[in-house]
């Protein structure tokens, strides 16, 4: 697992650093009700019209739970290849709070119903991490609490209040910002592949609190600090390196680390203490009597393995051995399951058997510089697997060169969605010049008429490049430029 | 096993009932009578005992995943002390 | 003057209306010798007349007629269901639909539910009438109903030697001296005695159907945990509560329950199974039946009367044909220290919705904490304060072990006593239902709240273990105050409890009610409580 890499230290006043990093995630289960009411989880509605009786925890009302939420959970579970507890229970995590209405939340404390698992974390082509995950559990959302509406009322909206929550909680197997990042990345990945959270951190439906601590290297763990609520991975990843220079600076000036709750202000880079004027927490966490043990049997467990998708990690083994993808781009490839889709569907489309390196290469290149000047994914931009299949395979049969493909590509973004690359080509009389004596007579034309260049070029044969532009112009770019390079060389005598 | 006046002021943050200082002697007396009525428990041996979690045998039920309730602001709202625009409203909460 | 009838529905033609029991009243319905609206304007006398007891703390005169009036009209095309026309009354505890729902509690004050608890519809989907709620301690948490924010509830006993004049002057007093009808189920027992329904939903948690039904001379049962939905009903331990009925006959009790159980997706602990016909169960032989006699439940220095009572009744049962066994509950005098860590704990849970942001009383403050501390020491009464801060403490870290999870394991050997009884071939147990009868109000726990506890110590152990259990009257103790009897059951197996029950009650001979020495004219004055004055729900439909 994580040990000290030098090249992840972090150099201090007093000398190297090392930076501990644990994660929990809460992300927000894909179901249409709550987890433990009928009303809608759907994001965005009127205030409290989301929100049933017991979502607003009138008196007498009683919890009962959403089969797919448990589901979601324990796919997640598999997923995240852990240990699914066959029996859990639910506890009530006890504070007053005016979007908390029960005065508790359901949560999971003593006995998740999913235990440890991992993650494998991808750095870089060839250097990969596993973040163990320590367990995951069901809990309630709360509701929401609007401070800008007065200037002495909050505002409290329900909507939000039970709505089914997964917490991730991995073990402090991470040693940067980078480490963080790329696991936040990973893991958000494997769900939106199961399709048990959306991933969406722009609504909040997945957000991360970020327990840091650091040591001397080789020395034990000490004092952590956890920040709160982190909505962007760009911003877990400024947090964590914020928290540990703070940290740093702090133990190097002879002072210590408290063990306390702190919030990260993006707008000035810095982690900030939330240091209530309460008293301590004291959840008074008891198993809640409204509800009985979660028990499930096996069969179910592997009913819903037996439906699970191929999850990335399976996918990029199978695109480097079935495709001779290298782990890069298998890697970019699967990151997204619309993108790896996408891609499978263009190297097999029509049933043909195309180059998928190409095919790749057209993905990870073009669409996808198109489609990020667009802030769209691959899936999201109107250029069709079929179109890159069609692209490609008029390369590979010559009949265009990459250059004229890539115009073609152009064409269909901005003009004729719809066509094939084929009729494009035909449409516009692209197709590649590969007769010989069409070129050799361009090449002829040019070499006559250009006397002193030809005595250059014998002397400096890099001037060939001139020659090879000189003709591609003639031919409006259509001349096969291999066969364009051969005639002149023989012509030239180089 | 008793409390203190500390700790009576302590339990009663926490349940979030205000508590005036006068009443705290008399709030520990009770308090302390029936922490000592309930001592005796320490005394059964329970040992290899599994804590009760549902009194009869049954399994958890679980409910289709269907939206069948919600769209009633009145009925939520119908009572609240203080609600505005469809909001319950509380004095600022600053975090 | 009381309603008489002279059609010969009872044995005593001049019986007053009121005087009916539920089956008797149904079968006059179904024989259309009687309307609903007859029946149900005669309870809604004996009401207005019977004020001072306190036992309605909100009538609902204008829906009780206007449901009485549909039932006549379903009763006349041969329809209806098995409560049809048949006025009842609903412990404060259960959520009605725009009726005054607070639990006795000033934190609810003014909750109009916009829902209905699922016992309560199940009653009024079998045609029951709604007379309206019901006198309680506050969040049920008490032996005496005492602890009512609208306060106590008098009697209809007279206490030993108490002239009726005496008893009136203090019921339009501060109603010291008078008894206890028990609690928390205070009002349901104290109206049901009084002939002011013929029957009322009540709950028990820890003893309160149980205990007020012995205190009062009527039949309560607090059925299987589980057999009945939680749903509606405001909590006050959930692994604990469970909703039954109170009524004057083992019969009554049966015919109730049978309308109240059954199941409810809506409460996830609640049996799925559909409830069996109690009413077939009353008279059922109990020849061959084996009845425990716990030798636990005989406590030192007890009330040599109580000690009587349970022997005549082992004596009744052995008659009627049961085979007696001694059998030892070991754990039993465990049961309630367990209980008042248990209760209080989930209590104080249960009870942290109550913040003045939702719903209910709200006491402004500068901020939120000091709103929620002003409003729940406001609205919060003392000993639901006191549970809630027991509850809160043995929650609390460091204590936990000690105090919560060691009282869930204690609970776990006393359900193994009753689970071991049960294999060696019980049926039933049988025990007292209370350790005395009742005493007088304003008289215990006022020093020290353990007193008033005690009163549970029979009834609790079955609370803990879940099991049904069921209070019939048994017989008066010399100064003339009804006692007692509990019979435990297998769990889901109330059936057993109704035929041993009326088994009790054909022996005992039917407990004759007091008459009605509380009855005045039109009263002007309910008492000095302004929030109460006005008890007629109907007309008091909220300020909005």
């Amino acid at each position: 697992m994580a040990q000290a890499d030098t090249s992840r230290l972090i150099k201090g006043a007093t000398g190297d650093w090392e930076v501990i990093v644990g994660l929990e995630i809460h992300a927000q289960v894909t179901s249409r009700s709550k987890l433990f009411s009928g009303a809608s989880t759907e994001f965005g509605g009127a205030p409290n019209s989301h929100v049933s009786l017991v979502d607003a925890a009138m008196p007498g009302m009683l919890p009962v739970i959403n089969a797919e939420c448990v589901a979601q959970a324990v796919r997640t579970g598999l997923g995240l290849k852990a240990k699914i507890n066959l029996r859990s229970t639910f506890d009530r995590k006890n504070y007053f709070y005016p979007d908390l209405p029960q005065g508790y939340q359901i949560s999971q404390y003593k006995s998740p119903i999913v235990g440890e698992g991992e993650v494998l974390v991808d750095l870089t082509p060839d250097r990969s991490i596993k973040v163990g995950i320590e367990r995951l559990h069901l809990e309630q959302d709360a509701g929401k609490s609007l401070h800008d509406q007065s200037p002495t009322m909050s505002f409290v909206d329900l909507n939000r209040s039970g709505v089914a929550l997964m917490e991730i909680v991995s073990k402090p197997d991470m040693r940067s910002a980078e480490e963080a990042k790329a696991y936040v990345t990973k893991l958000r990945a494997i769900l939106r592949y199961i399709g048990s959270c959306d991933g969406d951190m722009e609504k909040g439906n997945l957000r991360a609190d970020v327990n840091v601590s650091v040591r001397r290297p080789g020395e034990p763990f000490n004092t952590r600090c956890e920040i709160k609520n982190v909505n962007s991975i760009r911003f877990i990843g400024q947090a964590i390196e914020a928290e540990a220079r703070r940290q740093i600076a702090l133990i190097e000036d002879g002072g210590t680390v408290e063990q306390e709750t702190r919030l990260f202000d993006p707008s000035r880079g810095e982690t900030r203490s939330m240091r209530s004027k309460e008293e301590a927490h004291d959840y008074r966490y008891f198993p809640d009597p409204d509800l009985l043990p979660l028990e499930l049997d096996e069969a179910y467990v592997e009913g819903l393995a037996a439906h699970l998708p191929e999850l990335p990690d399976a996918k990029k083994a199978r695109f480097m051995a079935d495709y001779g993808l290298s782990a890069y781009d298998a890697g970019v490839l699967v990151a997204e399951r619309e993108t790896a889709d996408y891609f499978e569907a263009a190297v097999a489309h029509g049933g043909v058997k195309r180059d998928a390196k190409a095919v790749a290469n057209w993905i990870m290149g073009d669409l996808a510089a198109f489609a990020n000047s667009q802030s769209l994914s691959i899936s999201q931009t109107l250029v069709k697997p079929a179109q890159i299949a069609d692209l490609v395979d008029l390369i590979e049969a010559k009949t265009i060169s990459g250059k004229i493909a890539k115009d073609v590509l152009a064409i269909i973004i901005a003009e004729e969605k719809e066509a094939t690359p084929s009729a494009i080509v035909e449409a516009r009389g692209l197709k590649q010049v590969t007769d010989v004596g069409a070129i050799e007579a361009a090449v002829d034309q040019i070499i006559a008429a250009n006397p002193d260049k030809v005595a250059q070029a014998q002397a400096k044969p890099t001037m060939i490049g001139w020659f090879v532009g000189q003709v591609m112009k003639a031919t409006g770019g259509k001349a096969n430029p291999q066969a364009v390079n051969d005639a002149l060389k023989r012509k030239l005598g180089l | 096993m008793s409390v203190d006046q500390a700790t009576v002021r302590r339990i009663a943050r926490l349940a979030r009932i205000a508590v005036k200082n006068e009443e705290l002697p008399h709030l520990q007396g009770e308090i302390n009578a029936i922490l000592s009525f309930v001592e005796e428990l320490g005394a059964v041996d329970v040992e290899g005992v599994e804590p009760m979690t549902s009194v009869i045998p049954m399994k958890l039920p679980m409910r289709p995943d269907v939206v069948t309730d919600g769209e009633i602001e009145q009925k939520v709202l119908a009572n609240a002390p203080l609600a505005e625009d469809d909001f319950f409203l509380v004095p600022k909460v600053i975090e | 003057m009381n309603r008489r009838l002279a059609c010969g529905l009872t044995d005593d033609p001049l019986t007053d209306l009121t005087h009916l029991t539920l089956a008797e009243a149904r079968d006059a319905l179904k024989a259309r010798k009687v309307s609903s609206r007859e029946l149900t304007q005669a309870h809604l006398d004996a009401m207005e007349r019977a004020r001072l007891l306190n036992a309605y703390i909100a009538e609902t005169p204008d829906k009780a007629l206007a449901m009485a009036a549909a039932s006549d009209e379903r009763l006349a095309k041969g329809e209806g269901g098995p409560l049809e026309g048949l006025p009842i009354g609903v412990k404060d505890l259960y959520a009605t639909e725009g009726v005054h729902t607070q639990a006795c509690s000033h934190i609810l004050d003014k909750f109009r539910p916009t829902y209905e608890s699922t016992v309560t519809a199940h009653l009024w989907r079998d045609g029951a009438v709604m007379l309206g709620k019901l006198n309680m301690d506050e969040f049920a948490m008490g032996s005496s109903n005492e602890t009512s924010y609208y306060g106590p509830v008098a009697s209809p006993w007279l206490p030993p030697n108490w002239s009726e004049e005496k008893a009136r002057a203090a019921l339009k007093g501060d109603k010291r001296g008078l008894l206890v009808p028990g609690g928390s189920s205070g009002g349901s027992a104290a109206a049901v005695a009084a002939h002011l329904c013929l029957a009322a939903t009540a709950s028990d948690t820890g003893g309160s159907i149980r205990q007020p039904a012995a205190f009062t001379g009527t039949v309560g049962i607090k059925p299987t945990y589980g057999r009945c939905s939680r749903y509606g009903m405001v909590a006050f331990a959930s692994s604990l509560d469970q909703a039954g009925p109170i009524a004057r006959t083992v019969r009554d009790a049966a015919i109730m329950l049978g309308s109240m159980a059954g199941p409810d997706p809506k409460d996830s602990t609640c049996f799925n199974g559909p409830a069996p016909d109690y009413e077939a169960a009353v008279g059922r032989s109990v020849k061959g039946r084996v009845i425990g006699v716990p030798k636990e439940y005989r406590l030192d220095g007890m009330n040599p009367e109580i000690e009587t009572l349970w022997a005549q009744g082992v004596e009744w049962l052995r008659d009627a044909g049961a085979r007696i066994v001694d059998i030892s509950l070991p754990n039993t005098r465990h049961a309630l220290p367990a209980y008042y860590i248990v209760a209080p704990a989930e209590a104080s849970s249960n009870l942290a919705r109550y913040d003045g942001v939702r719903y209910g009383l709200r006491e402004p403050g500068k901020d939120i904490v000091e709103l929620y501390e002003k409003t729940r020491a406001a609205g919060f009464g003392p000993e639901v304060r006191r549970r809630v801060m027991i509850g809160t403490y043995v929650l609390s870290a460091g204590y936990y072990d000690a105090y919560y999870v060691r009282a869930q394991k204690i609970r776990t050997l006393i359900k193994r006593d009753f689970e071991r009884a049960f294999a060696d071939g019980v049926d039933a147990i049988l025990t007292p239902a209370t350790p005395s009868a009742a005493f007088g109000i304003g008289e215990k726990g006022s020093a020290d709240p353990v007193e008033m506890y005690l009163n549970d110590v029979f009834t609790v152990t079955v609370n803990m273990a879940g099991l049904p259990g069921l209070a019939a009257p048994a017989g008066l103790t010399e100064q003339g105050l009804p006692l007692g009897l509990q019979l435990i059951g297998r769990p889901f197996d109330e059936e057993t409890l109704f035929s041993l029950g009326e088994a009790i009650e054909q022996a005992a001979g039917r407990m004759k009610l007091p008459e009605p020495w509380w009855a005045c004219g039109a009263v002007a004055a309910v008492g000095d409580r302004g929030h109460n004055a006005n008890r007629s729900e109907d007309f008091d439909d909220g300020a909005g």
